[in-house]
This record gives structure tokens, sequence and C-alpha cells, in this order.
């Protein structure tokens, strides 16, 4: 894959090589984090002085399907050793769903100084880098946090209504047989409890893996505008939604649209379709 | 009620014991360690789809060959390389159920897949776990219908 910097992306400063990051493994500025679905991966062997972050335990409310909250969001930023100045660099397993999405969470706090390791994980072990089973030692740091807001990148169920009924831009990122309706779920995962299928109405299908490499790594800019402008006709300037079935795998497309294409106002909908799909009266369309 | 095989049965009360997320998680990663893909003289790749485990995001594939005794000898094979849970699983799945009674194997029951990797898993890697199981379990069923 060519050098991130020539790869014509809108925000290349969002996206680092594997060789960037491992030429700044002692810098005291940047924190690497690395989040997965695999619990078992990060103590396995992880970029020395990684730390994990764990979409389940850290990110989320433990009662409600909600994010954490302004005081757990400061109580990780201190436990993983970080200030609103430190660059934290995240890289996961599943080419980056993970990281993307809790990329995604840290954006809801406003902490922008955040990018993504380009290919994640599987890439830093295919080529042979240093992995460790050493946990860091971190000192906590006290790090004050805003409120978390929704209402830049975040939509909700009712604005999702608003936003088809005013024919707004749509993109689902589930398979084809989840948008088509003829599965409840993602091929090779199970049954997550889904009572209809389809797809909301107007949304167009692009699978989130079209944005990336076999190897993990992002497509270029060239390559993202055929998929999302030329084929699908999205307008960068216009309001987009991206949804897929609780919001992991649409975040790599917000991630896609916001930082490489461009995109001016993209929202990742995380109730997604086990919240649509299972709620009374929404429209569906198959 | 069938018991469990008696190396299910010592790993489950192992890990009933765990009360610490990073004890458990080095326990299944010792276990990971173990996991041993299925011989060439058994399977070469492109595996037969028909060995697939639907449902395990990991790319499981589950082969039982019979022995003498009548009992099943298991063989896994996990083809994402960061699919650790799944090769936990696995290895677990081939300690404690090779050999074992049939009726102990077909009466595993997929919940076990929490003792062993707890509640805080995300439902999909929980229930792509416990198609694993259903996958060893539905060949022991086999074998004792036809026999």
């Amino acid at each position: 894959m060519s050098d991130i910097g020539s790869r014509g992306y809108a925000n290349p400063d969002k996206l680092v090589s594997t060789d960037w990051v491992a030429a700044r493994l002692s810098d005291d500025n940047i924190r690497i984090v690395e989040s997965n679905e695999d619990p078992l991966l990060y103590p396995s062997g992880h970029i020395p002085g990684a730390v994990e972050v764990d979409w389940v335990k850290d990110l989320n409310d433990p009662l409600r399907r909600d994010y954490l909250g302004k005081a757990g969001f400061e109580a990780l930023a201190s436990r993983i050793g970080i200030t609103p100045d430190t660059t934290v660099i995240f890289y996961g397993d599943m080419s980056n769903w993970w990281a993307t999405y809790a990329l995604w969470v840290f954006e809801l706090f406003n902490h922008k100084n955040a990018k993504i390791m380009d290919g994640g994980r599987l890439k830093w072990a295919e080529e042979g880098r240093e992995l460790t089973r050493e946990k860091p030692v971190i000192s906590p740091t006290s790090y004050s946090a805003p409120e978390r807001d929704d209402s830049r990148i975040r939509a909700f169920r009712d604005g999702v209504l608003q936003h088809i009924q005013s024919s707004g831009q749509l993109v689902d990122v589930r398979s084809p047989a989840e948008f088509s309706g003829e599965k409840l779920h993602m091929e090779g995962y199970p049954q997550e409890g889904a009572v209809r299928g389809g797809h909301i109405p107007g949304a167009s299908s692009v699978p989130w893996s079209r944005a990336a490499n076999e190897d993990g790594t992002f497509k270029n800019a060239a390559e993202l505008s055929a998929i999302y402008l030329e084929e699908i006709g999205l307008n960068p300037a216009e309001p987009t939604v991206a949804y897929c079935r609780i919001g992991e795998r649409s975040s790599h497309t917000w991630f896609v649209l916001t930082n490489l294409l461009g995109f001016a106002d993209v929202r990742n909908y995380d109730g997604s379709w086990t919240e649509w799909g299972n709620s009374v009266g929404l429209p569906i369309e198959k | 009620m069938a018991d469990y095989p008696a190396k299910l049965q010592e790993y489950l009360d192992d890990f009933s014991f765990i009360t610490s997320r990073e004890e458990r998680v080095d326990y299944l990663i010792a276990i990971a360690d173990e996991f041993q893909p299925v011989p060439e003289s058994i399977a070469t790749k492109p595996y037969d789809e028909a060995h697939r485990v639907i449902g395990c995001e990991s790319e499981a594939f589950v082969w039982a060959l019979e022995r003498a005794d009548g009992t099943l000898d298991f063989y896994f094979d996990v083809l994402n390389p960061q699919g650790l849970s799944a090769m936990a699983m696995s290895a677990i799945l081939d300690q404690a159920c090779s050999g074992a009674p049939l009726e102990q194997v077909a009466a595993i029951n997929g919940e076990v897949v929490f003792t062993f990797f707890g509640r805080d898993i995300s439902m999909g890697k929980g229930r792509g776990l416990t198609e694993l199981i259903n996958a060893v379990v539905y060949q022991a069923n086999q074998r004792l219908k036809s026999a």
C-alpha cells in the first residue's frame, strides 16, 4: 500500500502507518490504544507501551444501552494516562472496526487528537513487529472532559426518521444479505435478535469492508470516491448517516467518509438495526 | 441427565473459582497456546465447507472421526489468526470431548461458554463460541442416532 500522504485523503493526519508508530513507541505525548472484539488478543501480545480500551467494559454504560458519561470518560482517560493534549493512536482487530469505534466515542468527548494505525493489529503482527505481554505502568492523569456531545456525530432513531423523511443520505454498511432482509445478522455471525429484516428506507448498501484492502489498510481516496460518490452518488456536502447492526461497522464507514473523503456532516447511528429492526411502527424496505 | 466429560468438568470447576478478568484471560490464553490445528492427514485447505462452524466469525472448522470404541476424536482449525477465543474454546473441546462418552458430549450446554469467558464478552462473540460447542454436540448426537 502506498504512503498515506500520497493517497489523496481529505485529512491524512487522522491515519498513521505502522512505521510511524514503531518510531514513536517511547514518545510521552503519544498513547497507543488497542481496542478489539476478542478479549484475549491484547493480553496475548500488544504493541509495547500500548494500553487496552475494551468496548464493552470501558466504553459502554453498564446498565443502559448508551456510552459512558463525562465522569466515566474522565476516569478512563486518567487510567490510560492521557490529557486532552495527548495524541491517541488506536489500533485493533477486525480491520480496525473497534479502533474506529473507540475513536468515535472519544470524539463524542471532543478528544479530536486521535488517529488510527492503518492496517491495525494484523498488519503490525504480519510485519513481524514486536508484540509484548508486558502491561505498561501508567501514571494516572487528570483529565477534565466536557459533557458528552451527541449532537455532532451521533444519530438517534427519531433523527434518522426525520432524515429519511427529507430524503437524506443514508448508508447501510451491513452485508448485502442483511440489507435485503434475507438474513437478520451478519454473514458468519449469529443471530442477534432483530425481529424484522431489511433496511431503512432510502439507504444505499455499501458493506463496510469495501473501504478496506485485504490487509486491513484503507483504500486510497480515488478508490473510495469511486464507491461512495460515483457508485451510490453521495454528496460530501450533504448530511449523511451510516448504520449497521450495533454501530461498530458503521463507525469504520463514518471514519472513512469524515476523515478520508472529507464529508462535512456524517453521523453514526449506533442504535442501528438492532434498534430499528425491533422498533414498533418504523418503516422498513426490503 | 448425563454428566459432562470429566476434563470439561475439571475446566468448569477451575473457571468457577476465577474472580478476576485478568486471571480468566491468562488462563484462556494458556489454553489457546495449546491449540493444535487439524493435521493434514485428516484435512487439508481449502476445507470442505461442510465442516465450517456456521456463526463463528473466527472461521472455525470441526471434524469428528470415530474411534474403534465408538467414541469420537475431534479436530479443529481456526483460520482467523486473531481468533484466540475460538482457539481456546477448540482446545478445551478437543481435550474434553475426544474419546469421551458420546452421551456426555451430547449433554454439553452451550451456556458453558460464559463460565469460561465471563458474561462481559460481546453477544456476537458469545454466540459464535456457543456455535462451536453446538457443532461438537451435533456430531455426538448424530453418532448416537446412527448407533
